[in-house]
C-alpha cells in the first residue's frame, strides 16, 4: 500500500498548489472523480484477496476522506478570497456626502411660535388666528382704549382708513374669541402685528403670542404661576422671574414680567442695560371693561391675559443680536435654525 | 418725567441708596428708564473771580488774569474771549482733575506762568451756553467749591410713566409715591398764601364749561422781567430737561415740575378786555409761541380776550399775548382742563407739550390755587411786583370726590390671598384715600389727583402694587382633563411647512406691505394701501406672497447665493366686490440649479417641472387628489409656462415661471419659478375611504399617439379616463417626443393604461373593445393619430 501514501501526498500537494477554484476542481476529478486515481484504487479492491479487502478499503477510504476534507477547506479559502477581492473592488469613499436634496429649515420666528403654542396647547389652550387688518373697535375700543386715550400713543398705529388699522397686537383675536365663545376660554393667539416704528430695535412688523384664560376663579396667583412655569419651560432652565406693576388698558392689575438676564445670569451686561433683568412679557387680570364689551359677566367670571414678543424671545433664546435679521431672510441666517 | 434725585429728596428722603430708590419706584410700577449723573467726575474746581486782566506780552489771543479764590490770588493765562475783570467763572486750581482725567498743573504759556485754568461749561462736562468761560452770577460765593455750590453730586432719574399715572408727573407726585412706599411723611415746602397788594383783577368767563371746570387767574403788576432766574432754579429746570427762558416762564415751569400744575402767563398789556374760555371759531387763526400759525378747528379750546384767541388752552400759549422783554404786568393762569375733553387735541395739531401731556392724563383738580400761590411767591421773591387777589372761576362741571367700593371677597379672589382687613385699610389710607371699613369691604374716597382710580379693579391693583407683586402668592393651575377635537380633515400648517423644509425650502418671513410699484409688476389688483406707511416702498398691502419672496430671493442672489429655495405662509389682502378678504396663502420660489453642487449631482438649472413636481408632492402629502392643472394667463407668470391649480372650476393656486419682464425690471438674471396656493384649501382634505382590493390580475396597454403641440397631455388623459370608464385603474404619460420622425407642430406622447376588474379576470376582447373606443375618441375629438 505504499502507493496509497504517495498518492495521498501527491493529492495534498496538488490541492496546496491550486490557486483557482477551477484548478482545485481538476485536482478533485483527477483523484476523486469517477476515473480518479484514488477512486481507481477502490475499484481495484476486488483484485485483492478477500481477507485483505476490508483493511485495504478502510485505508483507501480514510485517505479519500482526508483529501476530500482538504479539498473542501481549500475551496472555502479560495471562495472567501474571491469574495474579499470583489468586496475590495466595490469599496467606496464613505466620507463623500450622500446623494440628497439638502433640507431647508423653518424660520426661527415660526419655530418660536410653535414652541410657545405647544406649551400652552398642552394645558388645553386653543391656538387661534385672526385678521391682521382690524377695525378700530376690536383693536382698541373693545380693549378699553377709547379714541384719544393717551394709551393709543403707546401704539404707533398704521391706518388703512380712519376706522381700520393694521392690528397693533393680537389681542383683538381674544376679543373675537370672547364674542363667539362662552367661558371657560383658553386661547393663545400668535401672529403678525404692526407698529409704525423702525429703528435698530424696532421693525414695523413683528410677531406676538398673546393668551387669554377665562374661568370662574382665575386669580393673579394663577397668572404668576402660569407665566413663571412657561418661562422656565421656554428657556429650559430655572430662572428668576419678577412681576413689576405696569399699565395696560385691558388688564388690571397689570404686570411687566422680567427674567434674570439669560446672557449674564443677572450680573449686568449690555443686553440687559446693566440691570440684570430682561423684560420679556406683559400680563394681567382681564379688565372688567373688556369683559363688558365682549358680553362676559365680570361678576361671575375672571380672566388672565398675557402677551409676548416672539422676536424678543427668539433673540434671547438663540442669541441673535440684531432684530432686523429676522426679516432680511438671508440664507446664511436662516440656515442656522435647521 | 425727569427729576433730580436731590430735588426729590428735599421732599422725602428715605434711607436708601440711589440704586435702591430707583429699584423701589421701578417695582412700584414707575419704571425708571435711566439714571444719569448730573455732572461728570471732577474736583478741585472752585468759584473764581477775575480781579484783573492784562494782555499777554507775546500772544495776541491770550490774556493774563489775576483770579481770586479762597482769599488767595493766582496768575492764570486764559484764551477765552469773555475773560474780563469782575467775571466769576469756575476755576480749576493746580491739582484739580477735570472730566476725562485731565490734571491741572502749573504751566508756562508763551513764557508766562499760569497757576490753574478758568473753565468753560463743556470743560466740566456741562452744556455750553456760550463760547468761552462759563459765566456765573455776581453773587456766586468766590472760593466755594463749584460742585458743592451747584450741588452737582446728584443724579437725574428719568421715570417712564405709564399713561394712567399722570399724578406722578411732578416732584410732588413722585414724592407722594415714595412716601407711601416707605411709609413715611412727605416734607412739603412751606407754601403760604400771598396776600393781595392791589385790587387788580382781570375778569374771567368760562363759556366752554365741559372743557374747563376751573380757571384761576391772578394779576401781578410791576414784574422785573429783566432779572435773571436764580441758579438753583435754573439748575432744577435743567435737570428736568427744561431750558431757562425768562423769569416768568421759568417760574411757571418750575411750579409745573414741582406741583404738576401747568401754568401760563399773559402779558396784561396785550389783553383787550377780560379772559374768555371758549371753543374756537372754525377757521380762527392763532400764532403760537413757537412761531407756527394754526388754523383752528371748532372743537379747539382757546383762552381768548374780547377780540381774539390768545392761547390754545392747556397746550400752548400764543405769540401775541406772551410775556416778552417789555412785559411789566402779567396775568397768571392756573386752570383745570378736563382730560377727557382735551384728549387728542394737541395731537390733532401735531403738538405735544409738557402742558398737554399733563392735562390729557389729568392734573389734580384741587391744585389750581396752591399752584398760583406758589408761583406768586416765587415770582415776588425773584422779580418783585405787586400781586392782585386770586380770582377763581368754577363752572358747573367741577369734579366731585369719587367714592369707590372695594369688596373684600373680590380682593381675595383676584389676588388669591386673604389680606388682613386692617392692613388694607391702612394701605389705602397711606395712598391718600379716605377709607371707611364696611361689612363687606371698604368704601373709599378718591383723592383729586388720582384719575386712574375709578372702579374696584383700580383699587385691587393699588393694594397689589403697594403690597408688592413679588409678595403675592403663586398658584399652579390645574386643568380638568378632557379630549380636544383633532379633526382629521383639517391639517395643521406644520404639515405643509415640514414637507417643504424636507424638500429643501427655507422658510422666509417678508413684510406684509410692499412697494406699490413692485405690486403693479405682479398684479392689476388695486391693493389696500397703508395711509401712513413707514416708507413709500412699504405702502401696499400684498395681494400675493410672490413679490416679497422674489425680492427675498434677489436679496440672497445679491449675496452670492445662486441656488435659492424659499417659501412663506401668511395673509394676502384682496378687495373683492368692495369687501376686504384676508386669505391665508402658501407660496414658494426657486432659482438656480435643481440640485445643490455635489460630486454626485448633475448641474442642471431648474425648470417648470421642478416647481410643478414640488407642488404635486405638496398636494399629495396634504391629501389633495382632486386638484388639477390647466394653462393659465397671469400677469406675474410666463404665459407659456404657467398653470392654474384648479379645484373643479375654481382657481385655488398657480404655478409657473415668473414673467421674464418682471425679472428684468427687478434685475434678476436667469429664470425663477414659483407657486402660490390657498392655504386653507391645501389644509382641508377628505378623510380616506377604503376601496376593496381586486384579487384578479391587471392588464396593461400602451398607446403611442401623435397630437398637435397645442393639445395638452391632460386633455388626452382626461379623454381616455372618460372613455375607459371604471375599469381603468391608472393612466399616465410615460414618454413625450418631438423631433425627427415627427412632423413639425406635432408631438408624440406615449400613455400607459392599467385595467382591472374587481371580481373577475379581463379578457382580450373587452380590453381591445375599450382601446378601440379610446383610439376612436382620441382621433375624432383631439385629431390624434396612432403611431405604430
Amino acid at each position: 500500500m505504499e502507493n496509497l501514501e504517495t498518492l495521498k501526498h501527491e493529492a495534498l500537494a496538488a490541492i496546496e498548489a491550486a490557486e483557482q477554484p477551477a484548478a482545485l476542481e481538476e485536482v478533485r476529478v483527477s483523484y476523486l472523480g469517477k476515473k480518479g486515481r484514488i477512486t481507481g484504487l477502490l475499484k481495484n479492491l476486488g483484485t485483492l484477496p478477500a481477507e485483505e479487502r476490508p483493511a485495504a478499503g478502510a485505508l483507501i477510504n480514510e485517505v479519500k476522506q482526508q483529501v476530500q476534507a482538504r479539498l473542501n477547506e481549500a475551496r472555502a479559502v479560495l471562495e472567501q478570497a474571491a469574495i474579499d477581492r470583489k468586496l475590495a473592488e466595490e469599496t467606496v469613499d464613505v466620507t463623500l456626502p450622500g446623494r440628497q436634496r439638502a433640507a431647508g429649515g423653518m424660520h426661527p420666528v415660526s419655530k418660536t411660535i410653535e414652541r410657545i403654542s405647544d406649551f400652552f396647547a398642552d394645558l388645553g389652550f386653543d391656538v387661534v388666528e385672526g385678521p391682521e387688518i382690524e377695525d378700530d373697535y376690536h383693536n382698541f375700543e373693545a380693549l378699553n382704549i377709547p379714541a384719544h386715550h393717551p394709551a393709543r400713543a403707546m401704539h404707533d398705529t398704521f391706518y388703512i382708513d380712519p376706522h381700520t388699522v393694521l392690528r397693533t397686537h393680537t389681542s383683538p383675536v381674544q376679543v373675537r374669541t370672547m364674542e363667539q365663545q362662552k367661558p371657560p376660554i383658553r386661547v393663545v393667539c400668535p401672529g403678525r402685528v404692526y407698529r409704525c416704528d423702525s429703528d435698530l430695535t424696532h421693525t414695523p412688523m413683528f410677531h406676538q403670542v398673546e393668551g387669554l384664560m377665562v374661568d370662574d376663579d382665575i386669580s393673579f396667583a394663577d397668572l404668576k404661576g402660569l407665566v413663571q412655569s412657561f418661562l422656565t419651560m421656554f428657556f429650559e432652565k430655572e430662572l428668576a422671574v419678577r412681576f413689576r406693576p405696569s399699565y395696560f388698558p385691558f388688564t388690571e392689575p397689570s404686570a411687566e414680567v422680567d427674567i434674570a438676564c439669560v446672557i449674564c445670569e443677572g450680573e449686568g451686561c449690555r443686553v440687559c442695560s446693566h440691570t440684570g433683568w430682561l423684560e420679556v412679557m406683559g400680563c394681567g387680570i382681564v379688565h372688567p371693561e373688556v369683559f363688558r364689551h365682549s358680553g362676559i359677566d365680570s361678576e361671575k367670571y375672571s380672566g388672565l391675559a398675557f402677551g409676548m414678543g416672539v422676536e424678543r424671545l427668539a433673540m434671547l433664546r438663540y442669541g441673535v443680536n440684531d432684530l432686523r435679521l429676522f426679516f432680511d431672510n438671508d440664507l446664511r441666517f436662516l440656515e442656522q435654525f435647521k | 418725567m425727569k427729576v433730580s434725585e436731590s430735588w426729590l429728596r428735599e421732599w422725602v428722603n428715605p434711607a436708601l441708596s440711589t440704586e435702591e430708590l430707583v429699584a423701589q419706584i421701578t417695582m412700584a410700577g414707575l419704571e425708571v428708564d435711566a439714571v444719569e449723573p448730573v455732572a461728570e467726575a471732577f474736583d478741585g474746581v472752585v468759584i473764581g473771580e477775575i480781579v484783573a486782566v492784562e494782555a499777554h506780552p507775546d500772544a495776541e489771543k491770550l490774556r493774563v488774569c489775576r483770579v481770586r479764590a479762597d482769599g488767595d490770588e493766582q496768575q492764570v493765562v486764559c484764551g477765552a474771549p469773555n475773560a474780563r475783570t469782575g467775571l466769576k467763572a469756575p476755576f480749576a486750581r493746580v491739582g484739580a482733575s477735570l472730566p476725562g482725567g485731565m490734571k491741572i498743573k502749573k504751566a508756562k504759556l508763551r513764557g508766562v506762568e499760569s497757576f490753574g485754568m478758568l473753565c468753560g461749561a463743556s470743560e466740566l462736562g456741562l452744556e455750553d451756553e456760550l463760547d468761552g468761560l462759563m459765566e456765573l452770577p455776581d453773587d456766586a460765593p468766590t472760593g466755594e467749591d463749584f460742585r458743592v455750590w451747584l450741588a452737582l453730586d446728584d443724579s437725574v432719574i428719568d421715570v417712564d410713566l405709564t399713561p394712567n399715572r399722570g399724578d406722578c408727573l411732578s416732584v410732588l407726585g413722585l414724592a407722594r409715591e415714595l412716601a407711601v412706599l416707605n411709609d413715611m411723611p412727605m416734607k412739603m415746602p412751606a407754601m403760604e398764601a400771598v396776600g393781595a397788594e392791589t385790587d387788580t383783577v382781570v375778569p374771567v368767563r368760562i363759556e366752554a364749561e365741559q372743557d374747563c371746570p376751573v380757571y384761576v387767574g391772578r394779576v401781578v403788576e410791576g414784574v422785573d422781567i429783566s432779572c435773571t432766574t436764580p441758579v438753583w432754579m435754573q439748575e432744577k429746570l435743567r435737570r428736568s430737561g427744561i431750558r431757562s427762558i425768562d423769569v416768568v416762564v421759568d417760574v411757571t415751569n418750575y411750579v409745573m415740575l414741582e406741583l404738576g400744575q401747568p401754568m401760563h402767563a399773559f402779558d396784561k398789556a396785550t389783553l383787550q378786555g377780560g379772559i374768555v374760555v371758549r371753543k374756537a371759531r372754525d377757521g380762527e387763526k392763532l400764532q403760537l409761541l413757537d412761531g407756527q400759525e394754526l388754523v383752528l378747528k371748532a372743537d379747539a379750546l382757546v383762552i381768548a380776550d374780547q377780540s381774539r384767541a390768545l392761547a390754545l388752552a392747556g397746550i400752548m400759549g400764543g405769540e401775541d399775548a406772551g410775556v416778552s422783554e417789555t412785559t411789566r404786568d402779567i396775568v397768571l393762569e392756573s386752570a383745570f382742563f378736563a382730560p377727557r375733553e382735551l384728549a387728542g387735541r394737541a395731537r390733532s395739531y401735531g403738538l405735544h407739550t409738557d402742558s398737554s401731556h399733563r392735562f390729557e392724563r389729568g392734573v389734580d383738580w384741587q391744585g389750581q390755587e396752591r399752584a398760583i400761590e406758589r408761583a406768586t411767591s416765587l415770582l415776588l421773591a425773584i422779580a418783585g411786583g405787586k400781586p392782585g387777589p386770586v380770582h377763581k372761576v368754577e363752572s358747573k362741571t367741577v369734579p366731585q370726590i369719587q367714592a369707590v367700593t372695594l369688596n373684600e371677597a373680590k380682593l381675595q379672589q383676584v389676588l388669591g390671598i386673604a389680606l388682613p382687613k386692617a392692613d388694607v385699610t391702612t394701605l389705602l389710607g397711606r395712598l391718600g384715600l379716605t377709607v371707611t371699613e364696611t361689612g363687606s369691604g371698604w368704601q373709599c374716597g378718591i383723592p383729586s389727583s388720582r384719575f386712574d382710580l375709578a372702579i374696584e379693579a383700580d383699587l385691587v391693583e393699588e393694594v397689589a402694587r403697594i403690597y408688592g407683586y413679588d409678595r403675592l402668592p403663586t398658584r399652579t393651575l390645574s386643568v380638568p382633563m378632557g379630549f380636544r377635537e383633532h379633526p382629521e380633515s383639517r391639517l395643521s400648517v406644520r404639515h405643509a411647512r415640514d414637507h417643504l423644509v424636507s424638500a429643501g425650502y427655507h422658510e422666509a418671513i417678508t413684510y406684509s406691505f410692499i412697494d406699490p410699484a413692485v405690486h403693479r409688476l405682479f398684479s392689476d389688483l388695486e391693493p389696500v394701501m397703508v395711509q401712513n406707511p413707514i416708507a413709500s416702498d412699504m405702502a401696499a398691502m400684498r395681494t400675493s406672497l410672490l413679490p416679497g419672496l422674489v425680492q427675498a430671493m434677489q436679496y440672497n442672489r445679491n449675496r452670492q447665493q445662486a441656488r435659492v429655495r424659499l417659501f412663506e405662509t401668511g395673509l394676502r389682502f384682496v378687495r373683492q366686490n368692495g369687501e376686504l378678504r384676508q386669505q391665508p396663502g402658501i407660496a414658494a420660489v426657486i432659482c438656480g440649479n435643481r440640485e445643490q453642487e455635489l460630486w454626485a449631482n448633475d448641474q442642471q438649472p431648474v425648470d417648470f417641472y421642478d416647481i410643478k413636481g414640488d407642488v404635486e408632492n405638496l398636494l399629495a402629502v396634504c391629501g389633495q387628489s382632486r386638484l388639477t392643472f390647466a394653462p393659465l394667463r397671469d400677469k406675474a407668470l410666463h404665459p407659456g409656462q404657467s398653470a392654474a391649480i384648479m379645484d373643479g372650476d375654481e382657481i385655488v393656486g398657480m404655478v409657473g415661471a415668473i414673467h421674464p419682464q418682471i425679472a428684468k425690471k427687478l434685475s434678476i438674471t436667469g429664470p425663477v419659478f414659483a407657486f402660490e396656493l390657498s392655504l386653507s384649501r391645501l389644509l382641508s382634505k377628505n378623510v380616506p375611504e377604503f376601496k376593496a382590493l381586486s384579487k384578479f390580475p391587471n392588464v396593461r396597454r400602451d398607446l403611442s399617439i401623435v397630437l398637435d403641440t397645442t393639445i395638452t397631455a391632460d386633455a388626452a388623459t382626461q379623454l381616455i379616463k372618460a372613455k375607459a370608464g371604471p375599469l381603468l385603474q391608472h393612466c399616465s404619460v410615460f414618454d413625450v417626443y418631438q423631433g425627427q420622425g415627427i412632423e413639425a407642430g406635432k408631438k408624440s406622447i406615449a400613455i400607459g393604461m392599467v385595467f382591472q376588474h374587481a371580481e373577475r379576470s379581463l379578457n382580450d376582447e373587452e380590453i381591445q373593445g375599450l382601446i378601440d373606443g379610446i383610439v376612436d375618441a382620441l382621433q375624432t375629438k383631439l385629431g390624434a393619430s396612432l403611431r405604430i
